[in-house]
């Protein structure tokens, strides 16, 4: 058996989606739907390396996976005959009749698809896993290995997201202009998780992992093409091009951590920023700015300074005190922090840190200690930061991170010229 | 076969390599680091992981309605759990072999650390060899 090559590859997941949907909106049973769509990606990969690529690759994957839901349903039926002796008067074939495909409703089937794998009753893990295989067209076994489970726990998480929104009784449509709006938030929420995800990853151990973030890239580049006008998904894009362009120089030869005022800014990707910066330029002028549009805008400022030094703190503030009137989230406020420190000196962040130590949300977790630690060194009390660095790194739970904190402490301790 | 490698360091007070010069830390992490992909390499690495710090260690029990019960921190404890290696190997020697390869990682001044390093085999689902 041959091997697929990367534009099949590619071929084959943009199709998933639109065949999910087909499925789907023709039987109303979207995990019945999404299961089999999954079993002729698998024969898709078997088959076409080596007898080419079919004449009309979604009609294709269409009909494979209509037969496997077709034999699913003869199954269901021989199984309620037995039980029931009661025969549906309608053939299994017609059940799932092959109709002409409408491609004009292609755009809002996925929609409504991410819409379902997005659903508000699942945890984000099982959100972000559901997406990346029924809209990203993965592999159980792709997504598996990214979230570094075994498949047999991945296969079990997607079936059990599957049967809640089973069980939600969510019909499979795009949702009414009452709901639009949350519904596209738990979506949006979703994708910026998954980038987390892997970009937190990224500079890991130096396993490979499936690369999340550009999946994340590649979903939220769909949304933003099914919703155009709607500002805050050209901030999430935008936000998410605008981080992902320092990616490659956030890590060190060996692995390591380099913080961005380190940066090596040649290695940042020029052409993701522009990108990130036009979809910016052309969302904020709509006078509707939320979270993803602020903290895009924050990058941007990062990644258009042609140096640490020259970064716009002023104007970071600003944002960061707009993003604190709008949602109440601890990680605004520690970066709030960090740049009234940057504006106003350090004993001012420190000063808005003393107020955050009672936020329960913070307490004992490492960031409030690695801040603390960092603005402690700008401040001069270097035995200070380097006790709070070392607490930092027992906190953490990533490796990186502990590594990166630890080596800090022990360059400043050096410096220090004591053991301590 | 499959051994279970565990590494435990001195539970009092924080890591010890916290306290270590910078150069000697940055030679025990690159230690770890090329260990675990030498025995990926080797494919005998099967899972390894590092434990975050001990205090943020709880002991759990369930009370008499079920419900979680913890208790934590634990000053007094001697030592640690820090991490461990799965590896999947032909024989307890080589796995003795792993483990001492893992306890020499260097420390303070670049001294081999040389500690404990506790093995383990660990239970397959059916059994190595038919009973005659």
């Amino acid at each position: 058996m041959g091997a697929l090559d990367p534009a099949v590859q590619d071929l084959l997941r943009a199709l998933a989606p639109q065949v999910v949907s087909i499925l789907c909106r023709r039987t109303n049973d979207f995990a019945a739907a999404e299961d089999a769509v999954q079993e002729a990606l698998v024969a898709a990969a078997q088959h076409w390396p080596d007898e080419g690529l079919p004449q009309h690759p979604r009609a294709w994957l269409v009909q494979v996976a209509s037969r496997r839901l077709t034999d699913e349903v003869r199954m269901a039926i021989a199984r309620r005959a037995r039980e029931e002796t009661v025969v549906s008067l309608v053939p299994p074939e017609d059940q799932v009749a092959l109709g002409a495909d409408d491609a004009g409703s292609a755009d809002d089937d996925s929609l409504a698809l991410l819409f379902m794998c997005c659903h508000p009753s699942l945890s984000p893990a099982s959100a972000i896993a559901l997406t990346l295989r029924a809209v990203g067209g993965l592999t159980t076994a792709e997504i598996a290995r990214a979230f570094l489970v075994p498949e047999a726990t991945m296969a079990q998480r997607i079936s059990r997201a599957k049967q809640l929104i089973r069980e939600s009784g969510l019909p499979f449509e795009r949702p009414g202009p009452e709901a639009f709006a949350a519904r596209l938030d738990a979506v949006m929420h979703v994708l910026y998780l998954m980038f987390s995800e892997g970009y937190a990853a990224s500079s890991g151990d130096a396993v490979v992992r499936m690369d999340l973030s550009g999946e994340a890239l590649r979903v939220t580049r769909l949304l933003h093409r099914l919703v155009p006008d709607e500002p805050e998904v050209s901030g999430l894009l935008a936000l998410l091009l605008l981080t992902d362009a320092r990616r490659t120089a956030r890590t060190g030869p060996a692995g390591e951590l380099v913080p961005l005022d380190q940066q090596d800014r040649a290695r940042w990707d020029r052409q993701a920023i522009a990108e990130g910066v036009a979809l910016l330029d052309a969302a904020l002028p709509k006078g509707r700015p939320g979270p993803y549009q602020l903290q895009a805008a924050v990058a941007a400022l990062h990644d258009e300074a042609p140096s640490a030094a020259e970064t716009d703190w002023p104007q970071i503030l600003a944002l960061y005190e707009v993003l604190r009137g709008l949602s109440d989230n601890p990680m605004v406020e520690l970066n709030h922090a960090i740049a009234t420190a940057m504006v106003q000196g350090p004993a001012a962040g420190l000063a808005l840190l003393d107020q955050l130590a009672s936020d329960a949300r913070l307490a004992g977790t490492h960031r409030l200690d690695a801040v603390r630690a960092h603005l402690l060194e700008r401040a001069g009390d270097l035995s200070g930061a380097v006790a709070l660095y070392r607490r930092a790194a027992e906190r953490t739970a990533s490796t990186v991170e502990r590594d990166y904190l630890l080596a800090h402490a022990a360059r400043l301790s050096d410096s220090l010229g004591s053991g301590a | 076969m499959k051994y279970m490698l565990m590494m435990n360091t001195p539970g009092n007070g924080p890591y010890q390599i916290a306290s270590w010069p910078h150069q000697d830390l940055v030679r025990h992490i690159q230690f770890m680091k090329s260990f675990a992909r030498k025995l990926t390499a080797a494919g005998e690495l099967v899972t390894a992981e590092g434990l975050s710090g001990p205090d943020q260690a709880k002991r759990v029990r369930a009370g008499s309605d079920g419900k979680p019960i913890t208790d934590g921190v634990f000053p007094e404890a001697k030592e640690f759990l820090a991490g461990y290696w799965i590896v999947q190997v032909d024989s307890a020697e080589r796995a003795y072999q792993i483990a001492a390869e893992a306890s020499a990682a260097p420390g303070k001044g670049g001294t081999p650390l040389n500690m404990p390093i506790e093995v383990r085999e660990v239970m397959s689902e059916a059994p190595r060899e038919w009973q005659e």
